[in-house]
């Protein structure tokens, strides 16, 4: 335990009563029942959510890449990489596209440390996406033993290979699916183009901290 | 006794370079608000903006219940809720902690609950290295200066005074492009972060039914605050708290966009946790730190607690006449503009920060714009009256009371008025530009007064 533990919980049992005293009431009360979440369905064609995404994801400076098979994955890759060094997570996905046969991909990680340091010298990070959002261009990534989070943001350019089938209209949608992120993941993140700022003279400057660049590959048919 | 602003808004009214940079910096956000609320681009907006203040209404009204069901479901994932009632309070968990973990950099990402509480200043008398790592923040802990703004914090600094910044505080060459300066940033704080023990952030929102803090960025430092080290700790006020993740889709929709234009920001993290089994890399430990620090004082009166419904979008500043011409220092509190105005008062007491609520137009902007529908100018008319209260209580207000009761006997009395009134038509120009009534006066002019009063030429129509 941490600090004069009676302290705290004298903290806490007197910020509750505050509260309580304020808002006229004695103890606990369950409130009534909140309206239902207000969840808009995406008013889209499923079809057409590949295009938007790759639209949206474009308009941020992010550039998507729609590839036919898992197989067409790995050359177009090596295209991309040319001869930089790459960390790629252990997702099922990568490897079933022959991602982590690449001679300049390192992966298949188990040691934390091993990890953060491949992470911190890589030029590329690659990771799938557990979902895409077709209204904003996101990625969404849940953290797992399989998809590490300094992946995709370590390295100065991030690639996520995902199948088309993973695109959803929008947040709402994910969150129709997803209603309780917490019971799958403790880190649910969206990615929306790369990392930016404007914090001198409103100048917008790629890269600050996570990638600057940010690629998606998206594969049309799921298996090869 | 309700306390005066301070002599630098004439300095800022000034400052022609500093207008420019307030007036264009807050064209830009209202431009690009315009473009992504518009209702081509968001169809439901006003049903969204009525959503999210019957979420927070609901929510705020049953605080109490809500943060008992966000704590214990922190604790279900293997994080740990600590309720403060001070930023004292704060800063002696965070240094406990620290202490017993053997910690000594602390990595900081953009937060303004931290700066209501002088979380850095704290810590650093202790000798724990506390690192601001959003850029705008990082160059004003470099200047030792507040937030100029809640969303564009270093708003009122060219890349001129970054160049001599950084050469006098990093020894680096000096460089005036804002890419290269960006760039000596992310490499020096690139080791920071991946030295760091622990990681301190504020949170967006707190959502009770998941046990998760939620943070929005652009850049990356939020992120990578929370994943490099092995403890991340975030402090929140306590209204931050909302009941269910899906109302995400609601708050989100209008974060972004109210605040920079932005549909998403770059990064949204919902957190719920430490690592779990088999993860590679996130924090060993979690905590989520409830602060009051006044915010139950706000709770009692059912029109003012509104104010802790706000988001922190900064779009009624943003769009505030007053803030743009006298920019974000002026004001006594590190949060300025309009939502300023009302809870800097509240959180102090009227006889410290009373001036506030009078320095409006009562334009109603803010009003308009915020995403979460305070009606700041009823409550800027509330707190006005409040202040007038307490001037009465304390005896003082004497002039102005007298005067309107002056004016009351006047009224009711219509021969002595008129005749007074033909007096004053004669002499109005005669007012002093100097006295007390000189800083009224000497930027004035009084229009000509007509020949005829109304009062005489609706007699004489009369009669004729």
């Amino acid at each position: 335990m941490v600090g004069p533990e009676a302290a705290v919980v004298t903290a806490r049992e007197q910020i509750l009563a505050d509260i309580r005293t304020a808002l006229g009431r004695a103890g606990n009360a369950t409130p009534a029942p909140l309206a239902p979440p207000m969840l808009r369905n995406p008013q889209m064609d499923r079809n057409l959510y590949i295009s938007l995404f790759v639209q949206n994801l474009e308009k941020l400076a992010g550039k998507a890449f729609i590839v036919p098979n898992p197989a067409a994955v790995a050359p177009m890759l090596q295209a991309l990489l040319k001869d930089q060094r790459a960390v790629a997570s252990n997702a099922p996905f990568l490897a079933a596209c022959g991602v982590t046969g690449l001679a300049q991909v390192e992966s298949g990680f188990t040691e934390p440390e091993a990890l953060r340091q491949a992470c911190a010298t890589a030029g590329v990070g690659i990771t799938s996406a557990d979902y895409a959002l077709a209204a904003t261009g996101s990625l969404v990534m849940l953290a797992s033993p399989q998809e590490a989070r300094l992946i995709s943001l370590l390295p100065p350019v991030h690639v996520a290979v995902f199948p088309k089938s993973r695109i959803l209209g929008n947040l709402d949608e994910l969150l129709a699916r997803i209603p309780q992120p917490a019971e799958q993941t403790s880190s649910m993140v969206l990615i929306t183009g790369p990392s930016r700022t404007a914090d001198i003279e409103q100048i917008l400057i790629r890269g600050v901290h996570g990638p600057g660049e940010v690629y998606a590959v998206i594969v049309e048919e799921e298996n090869s | 006794m309700q306390g005066t602003p301070t002599g630098g808004i004439q300095q800022t009214i000034g400052d022609p370079r500093l207008q420019l940079a307030i007036y264009s910096a807050t064209r830009r956000l209202i431009e690009h608000r315009a473009g992504a609320v518009g209702s081509e681009r968001l169809p439901d907006y006003q049903e969204l903006r009525t959503r999210a203040n019957q979420i927070k209404q609901h929510t705020i009204e049953h605080l109490d219940h809500y943060l008992e069901q966000f704590e214990s479901n922190v604790a279900a994932h293997g994080g740990k809720v600590v309720y403060c009632r001070t930023g004292e309070d704060v800063s002696d968990f965070v240094l406990g902690l620290a202490k017993e973990r053997k910690a000594h950099l602390i990595v900081k990402s953009k937060s303004m609950t931290t700066e209501e509480v002088h979380f850095n200043e704290r810590l650093e008398r202790h000798q724990l290295e506390t690192v601001e790592t959003d850029l705008g923040e990082y160059i004003l802990q470099l200047a030792h200066e507040r937030p100029y703004h809640i969303v564009a914090p270093a708003l009122h600094m060219t890349r001129y005074d970054v160049a001599e910044l950084f050469t006098k505080t990093l020894g680096v060459a000096k460089e005036v492009e804002p890419e290269k300066q960006t760039k000596i940033a992310r490499a020096t704080l690139r080791e920071k972060f991946l030295g760091a023990d622990i990681g301190v952030t504020g949170a967006n929102f707190l959502v009770a039914d998941s046990g998760a803090v939620v943070l929005v960025e652009n850049e990356g430092n939020a992120r990578l605050s929370t994943s490099a080290p092995k403890i991340h700790i975030a402090v929140a006020g306590i209204e931050k708290v909302i009941p269910r993740a899906q109302d995400l889709a609601v708050f989100l929709d209008l974060l972004g966009r109210s605040a920079t234009g932005q549909p998403l920001t770059v990064y949204t993290s919902f957190l719920s946790g430490p690592r779990r089994a088999g993860e590679l890399d996130g924090p060993d430990e979690f905590y989520v730190v409830l602060l009051d620090n006044g915010r139950t004082k706000l709770l009692k009166d059912p029109e003012k607690r509104q104010s802790l419904y706000c988001i922190r979008c900064g779009a009624c500043l943003n769009h505030c006449p007053v803030y743009r011409k006298i920019g974000g220092h002026n004001y006594p509190w590190v949060y300025s503009g309009p939502i300023g105005a009302i809870i800097t008062p509240q959180f102090h007491g009227v006889s410290e920060d009373g001036w506030l609520p009078f320095a409006s137009s009562l334009c109603g902007a803010c009003a308009e714009v915020c995403p979460v529908k305070i009606e700041i100018p009823k409550l800027l008319l509330k707190l006005r009256s409040e202040v007038t209260e307490a001037k009465r209580a304390q005896g003082s207000g004497g002039v102005e009371r007298f005067a309107f009761r002056v004016w009351a006997w006047l009224m009711t009395h219509p021969k002595t008025y008129l005749a007074l009134a033909r007096l004053g038509s004669k002499s109005a120009g005669l007012l002093p530009k100097v006295g007390p009534l000189g800083s009224w006066t000497s930027q004035r002019e009084l229009p000509p007064m007509a020949s005829q009063s109304f009062h005489r030429w609706w007699a004489q129509r009369r009669r004729s």
